[in-house]
């Protein structure tokens, strides 16, 4: 078929096809681990939760592992998990979420209001809090796939734009508990103690709130669709290379769309738990779940460059940072000090994940 | 030949990017069975011509047809969906995800019964199997693991997977663009072999190359492409190498003597 004027390289067809063997010098202790970690992405945030439950175990005497200081902390985390399972889609397709927290605050403000303002029945409320959350979560992914604006600038808009309204809609005024109780108690259902026909979910004897199994539920059903549905598929490729998951055949705008949709009805399930876990409607609360929501994806160990993490990472990240919270607090230092842990534990992960990615193949 | 109708086919192809004019009523005609070559200089637009073809770009004016009916293609997907699959210069590979992953980035597959349809399970042993049978199919299993993330594969073999994937799904067409220019002379050997073996099965390809003697071994027609148009389309057993780096870079005028019927 080829004849021997143009096949130039029939000389290489003879050529040995082994793959050549280099005397490589044995990986050093550092190398391996750095090996091992990079295989197993979600097995550094695991380490660091494990590193700080065991240190704080030890500065308290044993007191972090008892059922009381357990409970305290899984309530904690409860809310910002949540809000770090929507927060690491978004990081995952390449962008970032300023505004996650806003919007579960504005998410709940709505619920509240409709109930106990405007007298609707709870699950209607409830389902305006959901459309408030998924409709900012549409107008945030319009504005980065439509007009092409980068998600960091997007969201940082959004949060000032809906804190500003929540403010202004309602005066910086509080709904209390007992007006929740009398018109709308389904509102609180996730603040309850999970009870199924006289019998009680406890850890070491201490009672688990629905936020907790909420926050369980959601973080395994995402683990589950991030990994096992086209759509889990779909976001990783999009946050890995863009154009590439286009001529693929993926349709990227779609995704990134779809992404901060889901991250808005997230946002609004965070807002349902947190209007359990606080009790009352309050729109100063959560001032700082935006930013937190953020460092338990870091620490959880997904990469702000996208396409690259899991959704289980986060839940360790966000426990990591309870487990900071409750010790610190059990060991009587100073609250500042969690502030101060969690913004080293930032800088570390990602030094950490930089110094995994720079391997060679 | 001229009574033979072609697969893909364009005519007074016009796209414009701003002021700049990539494609200036060019025309295209690829025949079944064949292997067509497409050569111009940097610049010539001819991965603007491939991309109207493959639905990357919607062309200005023009029209392009496959088997003799219009088609329009507004993205990567409809012509794929039509049978025309592209191999693009960056691969359009996820590294981070698995080569089964990539196979099927798209069009996954999904598990059967209540699984699939109502929690919408991808079935993985399935497009791991075909994955690995289409890769066996065309001598590339010499990767082991097909679960294994494809930056972990050399370039060759990266080329490999989306030579597959191109061969596995596509039903009419398949457009190479520049599938050698990254890779080594065995790799490259391996990729033409390959490129052999999907026309030996009747696919028709398109093959934009730098690499003369690449284009000269494996086409059967070669298509000069020049200032945005076809110049001419050159019989590979009627002219010299020489003769087409002229052509394309207008040293020479084409000459009848060399054109394919």
């Amino acid at each position: 078929m080829v004849s021997q004027s143009t096949d130039h390289e029939h000389s290489a067809r003879d050529a040995d096809t082994s793959s050549p063997v280099f005397d490589r010098p044995k990986r050093s202790w550092m190398g391996q681990i750095q090996h091992l970690l990079h295989n197993n992405p979600t097995l550094v945030p695991v380490l660091i939760l494990l590193a700080s439950v065991i240190v704080f175990a030890i500065a308290t005497d044993g007191r972090l592992i008892t059922g009381l200081a357990i409970k305290i902390t899984l309530e904690q985390v409860s809310i910002v998990g949540i809000l770090a399972c929507a927060q690491t889609l978004v990081i995952l397709t390449a962008g970032i979420d300023l505004s996650i927290g806003a919007v579960m605050v504005l998410s709940y403000v709505a619920m509240g209001h409709l109930a106990v303002t405007y007298g609707l029945p709870a699950p209607f409320a409830l389902l305006g809090g959901f459309g408030v959350g998924m409709g900012l979560g549409a107008i945030s992914g319009l504005l980065v796939t439509r007009v092409r604006l980068p998600p960091f600038i997007v969201t940082l808009g959004m949060w000032q734009i809906v804190l500003a309204t929540v403010y202004l809609y309602t005066g910086s005024q509080s709904i209390r508990s007992q007006a929740i109780d009398a018109t709308a108690p389904l509102l609180k259902l996730f603040g309850e103690r999970v009870s199924i026909g006289g019998w009680n979910l406890t850890i070491m004897g201490a009672p688990v709130i629905y936020a907790v199994v909420l926050m369980v539920l959601i973080f395994a059903v995402f683990s589950y669709i991030m990994r096992l549905t086209a759509w889990g598929r779909h976001v990783y490729a999009v946050g890995d290379d863009k154009e590439a998951a286009d001529l693929a055949g993926v349709r990227s705008d779609k995704v990134v769309f779809s992404v901060y949709v889901v991250a808005g009805f997230i946002a609004a399930f965070a807002a349902w738990a947190a209007i359990g876990r606080v009790g009352s409607i309050s729109p100063s609360s959560f001032a700082e779940a935006n930013l937190d929501s953020i460092a338990a994806v870091v620490i959880g160990g997904t990469s702000l460059f996208g396409g690259r993490g899991t959704i289980l990472g986060s839940l360790f990240g966000a426990l990591t940072v309870g487990t900071f919270a409750t010790g610190l607090k059990l060991a009587g230092a100073d609250p500042q000090w969690v502030l101060f842990a969690s913004g080293c534990l930032i800088i570390l992960a990602v030094a950490l994940d930089q110094w995994i990615r720079r391997i060679s193949a | 030949m001229s009574a033979r109708q072609p697969v893909l086919s364009g005519r007074n192809i016009v796209k414009h990017y701003g002021r700049v004019t990539a494609i200036d009523h060019a025309d295209f005609d690829l025949y079944p069975g064949e292997i067509l070559a497409v050569i111009g200089d940097n610049g010539a637009g001819k991965s603007s011509l491939i991309k109207t073809l493959s639905g990357a770009v919607v062309p200005d004016e023009g029209e392009i047809r496959l088997n003799g009916e219009l088609v329009r293609f507004t993205s990567p997907m409809e012509a794929r969906e039509a049978g025309i699959e592209t191999v693009y210069q960056n691969l359009a590979l996820s590294p981070a995800l698995s080569i089964a992953d990539n196979m099927f980035l798209g069009r996954e597959i999904r598990k059967s019964g209540f699984a699939g349809k109502y929690l919408r399970m991808l079935d993985r042993k399935a497009m791991e199997r075909i994955a690995r049978e289409k890769l066996s199919d065309l001598g590339l299993m010499t990767i082991q693991n097909i679960a294994q993330a494809v930056e972990t594969l050399s370039g060759g073999q990266r080329q490999g997977v989306a030579v597959a994937r191109a061969a596995a799904f596509g039903s009419k067409v398949i457009i190479l663009d520049e599938p050698t220019a990254a890779l080594g002379v065995k790799e490259s050997r391996k990729v033409l072999e390959l490129i052999q073996d999907v026309r030996s099965r009747g696919l028709p390809i398109v093959l934009i190359s730098h690499n003369m003697p690449h284009v000269f071994e494996v086409a059967d027609r070669i298509h000069v492409h020049r200032l945005g148009k076809r110049l001419c389309v050159v019989d590979p057993k009627m002219a010299t190498m020489n003769d087409a780096v002229a052509l394309m870079t207008g040293a020479k005028k084409p000459e009848t003597s060399m054109m394919a019927a």
